[in-house]
């Protein structure tokens, strides 16, 4: 059907640059009427530039793009939106603070009108709420929408627009799997009515089932164009990372039965007094890696920030070989043994204005090998620093570099090697990979894989489920602020997990034939 | 005992919001420019232009309505200038509003030395009479209240309403709180970021200015360097007491001026046991209670303070 | 119009952007005083022979630029760990009023221990004023630029009711004045017939002692982390209340320092005029100088220089010496904008 269909969209030899960095190098790119098209790339790959480019976040370096025919006006939003142009952020764009109907209605009404045409705006919500069973009420307040609502809100704020052509980026990233099939439920839907819809995926499962074609991006290249019927998942694989994608070596298992940390009945409450962590126990061996799944929003925040000393818990006790650590301020949990990795590398990991050197010396600085009365041992930092970047493959022009100026994957880089030249007892993962291109990942795996063969116990929290199941030993969810029994990988896959992570924790329990939490 | 017999007296409420007049004026025009994303430090300068600008227009000749919106004018070149540094080239608001004050202040002063360089005493205007409204007048109690205020009491009012209304109820005041909040969330609609907080840096600086007008046009009759005299640091307390809402901000400024008032009346009455400079310390007291008061509580705008550069994420 | 960030900033790129600031200043006070009915030239080479011209002139320029260079480094020490103390002039004039205190007979003790000491003093006295707010900050996050501004003047309100009521010299002929600092707490002159004192040594001192300690200290390293990223410093462990508290108490004494050199130095005893707003020229000192230590002496010379030079150009050719602080208020505004342009480059869509 979609190969008859006329084009709606066409993108001429688009190029971006960012100073010497190419992200976009002379892409073209048509959607057709009805059509689902995946824009498939890992990391990195200039997907989110290129789709900000045609919603006029950004002004191409070079080339056009035509809509029905027509040019588009570049690098405005409006333009785009006028055109029937929608788009979801993978970062929502809503306010937190304002309802969903105030969200929605922005900018859909002339600017000086005297007051709200509400009961319009709400007949017409009403009408495509139930059209494409896209159900959200309207007057609460975006804060107390979950991950999964907060995303309806940002389809239909652009269907109220009445678009033809959908964006999503990376729109299944923090959906548990039986919310991204109803996502994509929904998306089957608008498509059955005539819109067009582009998303982009670094999955490749996701571009395998949910599109009708799919373009592949790497290095700001179109390097590969194919209808989804009939294609293998290894072709496109080796289109996006341009090879094999990195197998992740057999699993030993050396877990030892000594225990490193444990976690008793802990609870973190929020400031309405609602429970964030809810009476959690979890207990970390020598050797292992322990994976928490979830959905971000379920109480990975709080139970990374308080094994990093962020916060303590209100209530519970947390033990590391026996020693109470429950109210240790970061700089006793680093001296005690615990090794992090934050969620968030560029905010809470490094300090971007600050040069490299400095920010390898960021958690050990006060030691008296980098420091003596109350000056900076200038020397033995950078002896310090240098002697990390050889040995983790840290690429970055000098020492003096300021750290932002680092792409992602070696600001990670710096992060373990800070951490792991401690060697840990217990290290603290929250999404390592999160955003790393493959080389990266792959790197980082290795460098975990390392540490639990040299005896560390790893807490891995992260939301890629892949990850977990081939990196854990045994893997616990957090749904809510509460956690489920411990399972093995062996014993489930992804939508068993699935369900554990959108609540069905009976049903979960079930299925792996082990009581409820 | 005394002090409860104020409250009865419609002198002691004359002279309230009288005193008000002036912060209510610059509340909200802080406030326009905070719930957009715009900390507004630039304030205290902008209300000594207003103060200038509006006596300066008078003196030479013009009639006062004029010098309120020449005023409102001045400010809003200053806001303009604002919002040139802050919303579109996106440098820091706290250094950048001090810079305006500075300015503002400055200029204010060198341009009355210019003008006036031979002037030992201040010279004097004409203010604004009382309003003179007989139906008004009436009233028992609240009647003579009101008809001893400047028109631009009056005013000052009306703009509280007009404002809450503008904010809460259309299209234009949905942008500009949206934009306090999320000014992605605003681009992402089509809207210009740029525009809207420029709009709402200058509309507020108006505002301010007009609150300066106030204190040459009618509450004092000449222009002494100075007289702002930190009302505009008091404004921006008052806007973290009023947790951004206009209706609480009209609230606050009445409870602030009713305590000056008080405090001017105790200061009367018993000058002798505690020296005057201490009451004139209470206002700047009150302020700082009533930021650690309500600190707690700030549901400040989420996007304050944040500058917004598009295509950058 | 967009910015776009630029890779690398080559350095003359950072020593010109405060050149720029400078001249735009310039630039735009030649337009108040061609307004005025003057030649700009004519106006500025009188502003330069009255800053620079005799060696009076510079000694001058020396002393006034004195207090700027210690509230200056106040500001730059405070804006380095992102705690905006715009209360300056109030901690100015807490060390003022300690130098007043113990300096005026009621310790006698000699030159050598007497002036460490009122120094010491005086710099705990605007440590302590700054603590309150910054107190403040930590606990209930309350925003500090307000409240250090309002605590500005309650100070001043509070040295009013000093000079004009207990501390009132009885030999000052009615004037507001406290008594003078007796002779063991004066700081002795540099040069015979000016009015430079021991005060300049020491602002130079303390802007090399800061400088140190921001580049080579750990303290100073835990400054400009904090700075930088809070919530990333709290993370590596850094004690980020405790250092914003120890930035507190730097930046305050060095205000109060300030105080302290003009009443033992300059003037003798405390005032009202003691400072013409020092606290918030030292914002734009700093700022002039990209909150770099060293580079605060330069631009407290050069606001010393317009301000001493437009008093005297005001004396001369009938211009309003505000003109100074027009001035000083063009380049902070100015150099906020040209330090941008050197990060970033314009771009015209």
């Amino acid at each position: 059907m979609s190969s008859v269909a006329s084009p709606v969209l066409q993108l001429h030899n688009i190029t971006k640059t960012f100073g010497s960095l190419v992200a976009n190098d002379n892409i073209s790119l048509t959607l057709r009427q009805g059509e689902m098209l995946a824009l498939l790339g890992e990391n990195g790959a200039g997907k989110t530039t290129l789709m900000n480019i045609l919603f006029g976040h950004y002004v191409a370096t070079q080339g056009h793009i035509e809509i029905y025919g027509k040019p588009l006006v570049k690098g405005s939003p409006k333009a785009a939106l006028a055109t029937g142009i929608g788009m979801v952020h993978q970062h929502f764009t809503l306010a937190e603070n304002m309802t969903v109907l105030e969200n929605i209605i922005l900018g859909t009404e002339p600017i000086f009108r005297l007051r709200h045409h509400l009961s319009t705006a709400r007949a017409k919500l009403l009408k495509l709420s139930m059209q494409f069973a896209l159900h959200v009420d309207w007057n609460t307040l975006v804060k107390d929408l979950s991950i999964g609502q907060r995303q309806r809100v940002e389809i239909l704020k652009a269907l109220y627009r009445d678009v033809k052509i959908l964006i999503l980026d990376e729109p299944t990233a923090v959906l548990t799997p039986q919310e991204s099939d109803k996502l994509f439920t929904t998306l089957r839907l608008l498509t059955g009515k005539g819109l067009s819809v582009i998303f982009i995926t670094h999955k490749l499962k996701e571009a395998l089932s949910g599109s009708d074609r799919c373009v592949v991006l790497r290095h700001g290249r179109v390097v590969y164009e194919t209808a989804t019927k009939g294609i293998k998942a290894s072709t496109l694989a080796k289109a996006m990372v341009g090879g094999a994608l990195p197998e992740i070596k057999k699993k030993k298992s050396t877990t030892s039965s000594q225990q490193l940390l444990s976690c008793s009945n802990i609870s973190i409450f929020g400031s309405q007094h609602q429970p964030l962590l809810d009476g959690i126990n979890l207990h970390l061996f020598k050797g292992e890696i322990l994976g928490i799944a979830g959905v971000s929003g379920n109480g990975q925040m709080q139970l990374a920030d308080m094994l990093s000393g962020m916060q303590a818990p209100d209530s519970g006790e947390i033990q590391l070989e026996g020693e109470r650590i429950t109210h240790h301020t970061p700089r006793e949990m680093m001296s005690a043994g615990i090794g992090r990795i934050p969620e968030d590398r560029t905010s809470t990991g490094i300090i971007g204005d600050m040069p490299v050197r400095e920010n390898i010396a960021l958690e050990h600085y006060q030691e008296p090998g980098l420091s003596r009365f109350g000056l900076l041992k200038f020397g033995s930092i950078e002896a310090y620093a240098k002697d990390l970047i050889k040995k983790f493959d840290i690429r970055c022009p000098s020492t003096e570099t300021p750290v932002r100026n680092l792409s992602g994957g070696n600001i990670q880089k710096l992060i373990l090697a800070r951490v792991l030249s401690r060697k840990p007892i217990v290290l603290v993962a929250s999404q390592p990979t999160w955003g790393l291109d493959v080389g990266a990942t792959a790197f980082v795996h290795e460098q975990l894989l390392q540490a639990k063969l040299e005896g560390s116990g790893i807490l891995l929290i992260s939301e890629d489920l892949d990850e977990l199941l081939q990196l854990s030993d045994r893997i616990q969810v957090l749904y809510k602020g509460k956690i489920s029994a411990p399972v093995s990988p062996d014993q489930v896959n992804a939508a068993t997990l699935g369900l554990a992570m959108s609540g069905h924790l009976e049903e979960f329990s079930q299925q792996i034939g082990q009581p409820a939490p | 005992m005394d002090i409860l017999l104020f409250f009865m007296e419609t002198g002691f409420w004359i002279a309230t919001i009288r005193m008000a007049t002036p912060l209510i004026f610059g509340t909200l025009g802080e406030l326009i420019c905070e719930r957009a994303g715009v900390l507004n430090l630039g304030i205290e300068g902008i209300m000594a232009a207003g103060c200038m600008a509006g006596w300066t227009w008078v003196y030479f000749g013009g009639d006062l309505w004029g010098g309120v919106l020449f005023a409102a004018f001045i400010g809003a070149l200053f806001g303009l200038l604002h919002s040139l540094f802050t919303v579109h080239l996106g440098l820091s608001q706290h250094v950048t509003g001090l810079g305006i004050t500075m300015l503002a202040a400055a200029l204010s002063s060198f341009v009355f030395k210019m003008l006036l360089p031979k002037a030992t005493t201040p010279p004097k205007i004409i203010p604004f009479a009382n309003l003179d409204l007989p139906w008004l007048a009436d009233i028992p109690f609240l009647g003579p209240i009101l008809t001893h205020q400047s028109p631009l009491t009056l005013l000052a009012f009306f703009l509280v309403v007009l404002v809450s209304y503008l904010l809460y109820k259309t299209p234009v005041g949905l942008s500009l709180r949206m934009c306090g909040e999320n000014p992605l969330a605003v681009e992402a609609q089509g809207l210009s970021v740029y525009t809207i907080r420029t709009g709402a840096v200058v509309v507020g600086s108006s505002f301010m200015a007009v609150g300066g007008a106030f204190l040459t046009l009618s509450a004092f009759d000449a222009f002494y360097i100075g007289m702002v005299n930190g009302r505009g640091w008091i404004c921006i307390a008052l806007v973290v007491f009023s947790s951004w809402k206009p209706w609480k901000a009209l609230l606050g400024t009445m409870l602030f001026a009713a305590f000056d008032a008080m405090q001017m009346r105790v200061q009367q009455q018993s000058a002798m046991v505690i020296p005057y400079q201490f009451y004139l310390m209470l206002p700047y007291i009150f302020s700082i209670l009533a930021m650690v008061i309500m600190s707690r509580r700030a549901a400040y705008p989420k996007a304050l303070l944040i500058p917004f550069r598009k295509g950058e994420r | 119009m967009r910015l776009e960030q630029r890779e690398n900033i080559s350095p003359y790129l950072r020593i010109a952007a405060p050149l720029l600031a400078v001249l735009v200043a310039l630039g735009f006070c030649s337009v108040l005083i061609l307004w005025s009915g003057h030649s700009p030239l004519t106006a500025f080479l009188f502003l330069l022979k009255g800053s620079l011209g005799s060696k009076f002139a510079i000694t001058e320029t020396l002393t006034r630029a004195t207090p700027l260079i210690f509230t200056g480094l106040a500001a730059a020490v405070a804006f380095r760990a992102q705690l905006w103390n715009i209360g300056a002039e109030g901690q100015l004039y807490a060390g003022a009023c300690m130098a007043t205190l113990l300096g005026t007979g009621m310790l006698p003790l000699p030159g050598w221990f007497m002036i460490p000491f009122l120094f010491l003093a005086g710099a705990i006295a605007g440590g302590l004023l700054l603590l309150g707010p910054t107190l403040l900050k930590t606990w209930f996050s309350v925003d500090e630029v307000v409240t250090t501004l309002l605590l500005n003047f309650i100070t001043l309100l509070f040295v009013n009711w000093l000079v004009f009521g207990p501390w009132k010299d009885p030999m000052a002929m009615g004037w507001p004045q406290a008594a003078p600092v007796i002779d063991s707490a004066v700081l002795p002159i540099l040069l015979p017939k000016t009015r430079l004192h021991v005060g300049f040594i020491i602002a130079l001192a303390s802007a090399m002692i800061t400088w140190v300690t921001l580049r080579f200290s750990r303290l100073g390293f835990e400054i400009r982390a904090v700075g930088h990223n809070k919530h990333a410093s709290r993370f590596a462990g850094i004690p980020v209340r405790k250092t914003i508290l120890f930035t507190a108490f730097f930046s305050g004494g060095l205000a109060g320092f300030a105080g302290v050199s003009e009443v033992c130095g300059l003037k003798g005893y405390l005032t009202l005029d003691l400072s013409p707003g020092f606290g918030y020229s030292g914002i734009v000192v700093a700022m002039l100088a990209a909150l770099h230590p060293l580079g605060v002496v330069l631009a407290a010379l050069f606001i010393a220089a317009i301000s001493i030079g437009a008093d005297s150009m005001s004396r001369s050719l009938n211009i309003s010496n505000y003109i100074a602080d027009v001035a000083t208020a063009v380049s902070l505004l100015s150099v906020l904008a040209a330090m941008l342009l050197a990060r970033f480059r314009l771009r015209w869509r």
